[in-house]
């Protein structure tokens, strides 16, 4: 396009079936702005975004000269980039378009007001016109994306997706805080509808992605900082010292044996111990053991090494300290999965933590698992008796305005899960289940229902306790309103399992801080849109996969694993990002080089340099800019422009909206 | 206050939080009043101060701008850049006999988009109760007089 040729606009007024169109008068916005100057058509149709939709653009590019291309719909944030591809193919550059929003900030929140909506849709579109008018073409360059991923979280999420990318060929670097992969599958014992047996599908897993080729582990590693942006991300990780030298060690485990000091076990939540220096859990990849300062009487009072002197590879090594490891990645994808819901802090009605009968459902699995605290053996723990009567409490602190609005997705079959545990292993056990409502969604879910259903001794009772209570004789007591037989019930069982809320795993927060990806009002983090781009962030090459993004059960986490693994795939096979094109540019006429731009930029792309003529002037690295605009804002002398939000553009639409 | 008197309100919006929140707000068709519009830039650091004032100048009865919430900008720190530039400019808009309740700044997350319709809401019924912009009107007429 030549700078000073005529502008000719074509303006297109969409209906989004009647989505727009039965709030705003399409046909009178269209023949309102056909009388703007510079506008040589205006249009409405019913999909602008359909393949005949496009059609009318590039026809009329090519029919009526036009340069310049205005759609009125839905959110820019929505179909900018199908637009802009359609204006592309007919000839001209894709910035030379402008979209007005009018559905999501106009038909759709005006719906009774369909002549105030119908003269703001106007104005709207007059706006994006005013810009139109004086939109220049812009470029994008290309990017090389560095063929290597980084995943965040060693849970099932993050070990199906690094399989999967390494599979394809590109080279993956998995980071997870705690000293072995596995997350919180590993703690299970089996997993609903099929019950089979949870590690023996998930250690073979483990074992595959620590061997793969393309696989490098970073357990007990924390992300620090990221940098930079798709195709190209700085990665710093921060390898926590286990005090054992992983060139040297065998896995033998000798130095468990011999070490005398323990404390509670994390990875059993707190119901059985673990040595000074310990394994995570016994099938703990990698098999190399940690040990934990605060507990070793070596660390405490510099006596002991007990673990040094029985290792037959001489791995123990105290003197290890903190590592920093520097990655270069194209893509990351988030795994941090979940955590429970801090029930003893938020519910204290419940009685977790201050009676040692409650325990949570992830608890009761750690019971149930033949490597357990008590091998197996569902067992009280407050007396190591076997519960004749179990309470299962389903949807504790889920679905509750004062606690966690959302469901959790599996707290139902898990609980029914648990009932059959009992059931199983103490087959005359009574189980009473509470529920507020039964939710079983998943393939497999409503059979394995009506299967346990069946169980005499199994009992659903429709409501949640007000208050779990304890008698003089330590048994514990509550009373449920049963909503199904309009009853006031008094349970005292022997045992009580609470079907817990999830929430976000802490290290997804510092993560989301880190690389300023969206989090939704429920703290998980936000996708790009909920339906159509689920394994998306706001930040371009960040994907989600599992729990991350919300409450999911193991089925939704692998497939949502699968998805980001191919997003990330695609970004690498296609081996180049292109760049955003609204970077600042400075006009060196009109630049001082007073130097204000250059302390506000977040991101240290302008520089002060001395032309020839012995001029200072700002000078933007293209490379670094991202394209805020910042620097432009503050220009006293308007030298620094951010190219397609430049300060005539703006003014051009601020004057439009108010005259 | 004057009788059907509708505010004119131009809103700035980021494009990764506010105009995202925005969206949603429309996504989940909660209903606010129509006075707005929005003008989208990629970040709140991006606006001019002197967008605000040629806003007053066209006319506005009030000026909406908004960003990521502190601590969550796209771009690092565009938030806090806008939040000491509007502060600033509130103080200069009383000089030039503009109420400093016509301008207003919020952080609006990609998530709440009921958040923005009542802050919709709440500024459109403030701007009501001031009444016509009239620094727009006097400036014409000077602009006659010379």
């Amino acid at each position: 396009m030549v700078e000073d040729e005529e502008v000719r606009i074509g303006v297109y007024i969409c209906h989004c079936g009647l989505n727009i169109a039965s709030v705003v008068d399409v046909k009178k916005a269209a023949e309102e702005v056909s009388k703007v100057p510079n506008v040589v058509v205006a249009k409405d149709y019913q999909f602008m975004c359909s393949q005949p939709g496009q059609n009318i653009i590039i026809e009329d590019i090519k029919q009526h000269r036009l340069n310049r291309v205005v759609v009125a719909a839905c959110s820019p944030r929505m179909h900018e980039p199908t637009f802009q591809k359609a204006v592309e193919r007919g000839g001209l550059n894709p910035y030379l378009f402008e979209m007005a929003n009018i559905r999501e900030h106009c038909s759709w929140v005006h719906e009774k007001e369909k002549v105030a909506a119908t003269e703001k849709a106007i104005k709207l579109v007059k706006a994006a016109i005013a810009k139109a008018r004086l939109l220049k073409p812009l470029k994008r360059e290309k990017v090389n994306v560095i063929p290597r991923a980084l995943v965040i979280g060693g849970g099932i999420a993050g070990i199906r997706a690094s399989l999967d990318i390494a599979n394809a060929g590109f080279e993956v670097h998995l980071v997870e805080t705690r000293p072995s992969i596995g997350g919180n599958m590993a703690r299970l014992d089996k997993t609903f509808p099929t019950l089979d047996c949870s590690q023996c599908i998930l250690t073979p897993l483990m074992v595959e992605v620590s061997r793969h080729p393309n696989v490098t582990l970073h357990t007990y590693t924390d992300v620090v900082n990221i940098d930079g942006s798709v195709g190209n991300f700085k990665v710093k990780l921060l390898k926590k010292p286990r005090y054992v030298d992983e060139s040297k060690c065998t896995g033998c485990g000798t130095c468990i044996t011999k070490c005398p000091w323990t404390a509670p076990s994390e990875f059993e939540l707190g119901l059985g111990k673990r040595k000074a220096i310990y394994f995570e859990f016994p099938q703990a990849v990698p098999l190399i053991p940690v040990i934990d300062p605060e507990h070793c009487m070596y660390f405490q009072k510099g006596t002991c090494r007990a673990c040094e002197k029985f290792c037959p590879t001489k791995a123990i090594d105290f003197n290890q300290k903190p590592e920093e490891i520097e990655l270069e990645v194209g893509a990351i994808i988030l795994a941090t999965g979940y955590s429970l819901y801090d029930v003893a802090k938020a519910m204290p009605e419940y009685g977790y933590r201050k009676y040692k009968d409650v325990i949570t459902g992830l608890e009761l699995e750690r019971l149930v698992s033949a490597t357990g605290p008590t091998k197996g053996h569902i067992v009280r723990p407050s007396d190591g008796k076997e519960p004749k009567k179990v309470a299962i409490i389903l949807c504790v602190g889920s679905r509750d305005e004062k606690h966690l609005r959302f469901c959790c997705r599996f707290g139902c079959v898990a609980g029914i899960k648990h009932a059959y545990y009992i059931v199983s292993h103490i087959p005359d056990a009574e189980v009473y289940i509470c529920y507020r409502d039964i939710r079983t969604f998943g393939k497999g879910y409503e059979e394995f229902y009506e299967r346990i259903r069946n169980y005499e001794n199994i009992k659903f009772i429709r409501g949640s306790p007000m208050e779990i209570l304890q008698d003089a004789d330590g048994s514990l007591y509550f009373d449920v309103f049963d909503a199904n037989t309009n009853r006031i019930v008094t349970l005292r069982p022997d045992l009580v399992v609470l079907e817990t809320g999830i929430v976000p795993h802490p290290t997804f927060k510092e993560v989301a801080k880190i690389l300023k990806c969206a989090v939704g009002p429920d703290g998980f983090a936000l996708e790009l849109h909920p339906k159509l781009r689920p394994t998306e962030t706001s930040v371009d090459g960040v994907f989600l996969a599992g729990a991350v993004q919300g409450p999911k059960d193991i089925p939704d986490t692998v497939a949502q694993a699968g998805a980001a693994a191919s997003s990330v795939i695609a970004l690498m096979s296609k081996g180049y990002v292109e760049t955003i094109p609204y970077v600042s540019s400075i006009n060196e006429d009109l630049c001082s080089g007073c130097g204000i731009c250059q302390p506000l930029c977040a991101y240290d792309a302008i520089s002060l340099v001395k032309k020839e003529d012995g001029k200072q002037v700002a000078k933007v690295d293209i490379g670094k800019c991202k394209g805020c605009g910042v620097c432009a804002a503050a220009c006293p002398s308007g030298a620094a422009q951010q190219l397609g939000f430049n300060d005539e553009q703006i003014l051009a639409m601020v004057r439009t909206l108010t005259r | 206050m004057v009788e059907n008197f509708e505010p004119n309100i131009v809103v700035f919006a980021c494009n990764w939080c506010s105009y995202a929140g925005m969206d949603l707000a429309g996504t989940s068709r909660i209903q606010y009043p129509h006075n707005l519009k929005v003008i989208r830039v990629m970040c709140s650091g991006r606006i001019n101060p002197v967008y605000i004032l040629e806003a007053f100048a066209n006319g506005a009865d009030g000026v909406l701008v908004t960003g990521c919430h502190p601590g969550d900008c796209h771009y690092i720190s565009g938030n806090y850049k806008t939040r000491k530039r509007i502060i600033l400019l509130e103080r200069l808009l009383e000089q030039f006999g503009i109420e400093k309740e016509r301008l207003r700044l919020e952080w609006v997350s990609a998530s709440e988009g009921e958040k923005f319709a009542n802050i919709a809401k709440e500024f459109v019924e403030q701007i009501r109760k001031l009444g016509p912009n009239h620094i727009a009107k006097e400036l014409r007429k000077e602009v006659a007089v010379v």
